[in-house]
C-alpha cells in the first residue's frame, strides 16, 4: 500500500497508535485490576487504596481460598458443566446440521424442521414457563438442568449447517460411490473438514457454560450446587434486593466486603478463559466468517 | 438409490436434537397459557381459573410497566447504536495502522473482555465506579468529593451503555475487519496516485466497502430493541437506581421468582417475546429484501 508522507499523515499515524494502545489497555484493565486487587495487602485493598497498581504484596488471599471448600466445589461443578455441555451440545448440533444442510430434493421434510428450529430461536415462552417446566422434570439441583436447561443452541446449528453447505459436493459423491452411508459421510468427511467452525462453536458453548450464572441461581436451591459464576455473583456482587438502600447504606455495604479475597476468586474464575483463548483465537475469526457465508 | 433408507438416517440424526428442543423450548411455550389465567401453583395449569386479558390490562396500568418498558427501549437502543458506531470507528482506525504486527496484536487483545462474564465485569465496574473506586480516587487528586456512581439514577443508563460498549467493541469489530480484508489494495494505490488524501480514500473506498455490513447489522439489531441485557443490569443495579435501570427482564424476574406473581410475570414475559418475535421477523424480511441476507 502506498503511504503518503505528509506531516498530517505522520501525525495521524502517531495519534492512531496511541489511541489504539489506550483501547488495548482498556480491554486488559479487567484482568490487571483484578490481579492487583488480589495480590495487594489486605488492608490496602479493603480500604480502597488499590487503583491501577498493586500496593504491597501478599498472597494471603490465595492461601485463604485454599481452605474454601465451597469455592472449589463450585469450580468443579463449572468444569463438569462446561465439559458435559460442550460435548453434548457439539455432537447434537453436528447431527442436526448435517441433514438440514441438504436441499429439499435430498431430504424431503428439511424445510419443516428448519422452520421449527428458527421459530424456537426467535420465540420463547419466557422465564416463568421455562422455570416451571424445568422444575416439573425434577431437575432442580441437578447438574443436567445446567447442561441442558438452555435448550438447543439453534444459532450454532445454523452456523455449522452453513459451513456444511459449502463443503464440495464431490467429496460426498465420491464417498457414496465407495458405499459410505450418511453416518460415515458425516463423521468421516464433514466433521474433519469443518474443524474451524466446530472449534468456534465449541468455544461459544464452553464460554457460555463457563460464564452463565442465572440458571445456576434459579435452578439450584442449595449453595453447594452453584456453578462458579453463581457462587461469585452471590459472594461478591450480590446486594440485598427488595430493600431500599440509601446511597449512604450502599456505601457502607460496599466497604464491608473482603475486597482482596473476592479479587482472588474472580481472578481464578478468569483463568480457564485465558488458557483456552490463545488456542481457539486462530480458529474463531475464520469460523464465524465462513459459517455466515451463504452460497 | 435407496433414498428412503437415507431419509430414515436423517431422521435419526435429528432425533436427539428434536427431543432436546421439545423438552426445553416447545413444552415451555405451552406455559404461556398462565398469562391468561390466575395461576395458582396448587391447582396447576389445568385447574387455575381463566381471566382473559386481565393480566395484561393490569400490567399496563402499573406505573412500573411503563418505567421498565421505557428504560428497556432507551438502554437497548443506546447499546445498538453505539455498538455499531464504536466498532466501526475502531475498525477504520485499525485499518489505517501501517505495522501489521501492531494491528494483529491490537486485534487479538481487544476481544478479551467479550469472553468475561457480566458477573466478573460487574466486580470490575464496581471497582472502577464504586465509592472506593478508581474514578473517585482520581477525582480525589483534584480535591473533588467522592461520588456514589453506582447509586446515581441520573447516570445509571449511561453507565450501562458505556460499559457494554467497552466489553463488546472489539468483538463487534470482527465482522467489519473481515469485510475490510476483501477490499482490493490496488484501489488505495490508484487513489493515492490520483492525489487522494488518506481521509478521502477512507471516505470513498473503505466506508463504502463496509456500508452493506453496517446496514445489515443495523437492520438485524431491530430484534434487540427489547433486549437491554439482563446479565449486565442484574449484576449492576440496586433498588436506588430502579427508576432508570430496571428493565423488562429484571422486572419479570422479580415479579415471578421473587414475588411469585406467576401470571403477571408470564404476561410481561409474553409481551416481550411477542413484540421481539414480530420485530425479528420484520428485520429478517428487510434484510432479505435489501441485503439478500437469508438466515437459512
Amino acid at each position: 500500500m502506498v503511504r503518503s508522507t505528509t506531516f498530517q499523515s505522520k501525525l495521524f499515524d502517531k495519534f492512531n497508535v496511541v489511541i489504539l494502545a489506550l483501547l488495548v489497555l482498556a480491554c486488559l484493565f479487567p484482568l490487571w485490576y483484578t490481579l492487583c486487587i488480589s495480590i495487594s495487602d489486605k488492608s490496602a485493598a479493603n480500604s480502597g487504596l488499590v487503583t491501577v497498581y498493586p500496593i504491597g504484596f501478599s498472597l494471603t488471599s490465595y492461601q485463604e481460598i485454599m481452605g474454601d471448600r465451597l469455592f472449589f466445589n463450585s469450580f468443579w461443578i463449572s468444569i463438569q458443566r462446561a465439559v458435559l455441555g460442550t460435548v453434548i451440545s457439539l455432537v447434537i448440533s453436528v447431527m442436526m446440521a448435517y441433514p438440514l444442510s441438504k436441499v429439499r430434493r435430498e431430504f424431503k421434510t428439511r424445510n419443516i424442521f428448519m422452520w421449527i428450529l428458527v421459530f424456537c430461536m426467535i420465540f420463547n415462552g419466557g422465564l416463568i414457563p421455562w422455570y416451571m417446566t424445568v422444575q416439573s422434570y425434577g431437575l432442580i439441583d441437578s447438574i443436567w438442568a445446567l447442561v441442558l436447561g438452555s435448550s438447543v443452541p439453534v444459532f450454532n446449528v445454523i452456523l455449522i449447517m452453513n459451513f456444511f453447505r459449502n463443503v464440495p459436493k464431490d467429496l460426498e459423491e465420491a464417498a457414496v460411490m465407495d458405499g459410505a452411508g450418511p453416518w460415515t459421510i458425516l463423521f468421516r468427511i464433514f466433521v474433519p473438514v469443518s474443524v474451524p467452525v466446530l472449534a468456534t462453536v465449541a468455544l461459544f458453548v464452553s464460554v457460555y457454560h463457563w460464564n452463565e450464572f442465572f440458571n445456576g441461581l434459579v435452578l439450584m436451591n442449595t449453595a453447594n450446587k452453584y456453578p462458579l459464576q453463581t457462587y461469585i455473583q452471590q459472594m461478591v456482587v450480590n446486594m440485598p434486593a427488595g430493600t431500599s438502600l440509601t446511597p449512604e447504606q450502599y456505601r457502607k455495604l460496599s466497604v464491608l466486603s473482603n475486597v482482596s479475597l473476592n479479587g482472588a476468586k474472580v481472578f481464578i474464575a478468569m483463568i480457564p478463559m485465558l488458557v483456552i483463548y490463545p488456542f481457539v483465537q486462530k480458529y474463531f475469526v475464520t469460523g464465524i466468517m465462513m459459517g455466515s457465508v451463504k452460497e | 438409490m435407496k433414498s428412503r433408507s437415507i431419509q430414515k438416517h436423517y431422521y435419526f440424526m435429528l432425533l436427539p436434537g428434536m427431543v432436546w428442543l421439545i423438552l426445553f423450548s416447545i413444552v415451555p411455550m405451552f406455559g404461556i397459557v398462565m398469562a391468561f389465567q390466575n395461576f395458582m401453583p396448587g391447582r396447576g395449569i389445568f385447574g387455575s381459573p381463566w381471566v382473559g386479558l386481565q393480566n395484561f390490562t393490569y400490567m399496563f396500568q402499573l406505573g412500573d410497566s411503563r418505567t421498565v418498558i421505557f428504560n428497556t427501549l432507551i438502554i437497548a437502543v443506546g447499546k445498538i447504536v453505539l455498538n455499531l458506531l464504536v466498532p466501526l470507528v475502531f475498525a477504520l482506525l485499525l485499518n489505517e495502522v501501517v505495522s501489521l504486527r501492531y494491528k494483529k496484536m491490537v486485534q487479538t487483545l481487544v476481544y478479551l473482555p467479550h469472553f468475561l462474564s457480566w458477573v466478573i465485569m460487574a466486580t470490575i465496574v464496581i471497582g472502577l465506579f464504586g465509592y472506593h473506586g478508581v474514578i473517585n480516587a482520581f477525582f480525589k487528586l483534584f480535591g473533588a468529593d467522592p461520588k456514589v456512581f453506582m447509586a446515581d439514577a441520573g447516570i445509571f443508563r449511561q453507565l450501562l451503555i458505556g460499559t457494554d460498549v467497552w466489553k463488546e467493541f472489539g468483538y463487534n469489530a470482527i465482522i467489519f475487519l473481515a469485510a475490510l480484508t476483501g477490499v482490493n489494495p490496488n484501489l488505495y494505490e490508484a487513489a493515492a496516485i490520483d492525489g487522494s488524501s488518506r481521509w478521502r480514500s477512507m471516505i470513498h473506498i473503505t466506508l463504502p466497502a463496509l456500508s452493506t455490513t453496517v446496514v445489515l447489522l443495523g437492520v438485524l439489531s431491530l430484534g434487540n430493541v427489547l433486549n437491554a441485557g439482563f446479565d449486565q443490569v442484574y449484576n449492576l443495579y440496586n433498588p436506588v437506581v430502579y427508576s432508570t435501570g430496571d428493565i423488562i427482564d429484571t422486572w419479570v424476574y422479580r415479579l415471578g421468582l421473587q414475588n411469585l406473581q406467576y401470571s403477571l410475570a408470564t404476561a410481561a414475559g409474553l409481551f416481550k417475546s411477542g413484540v421481539s418475535f414480530v420485530l425479528i421477523v420484520i428485520s429478517y424480511a428487510l434484510a432479505y429484501k435489501y441485503a439478500d441476507y437469508t438466515v437459512f
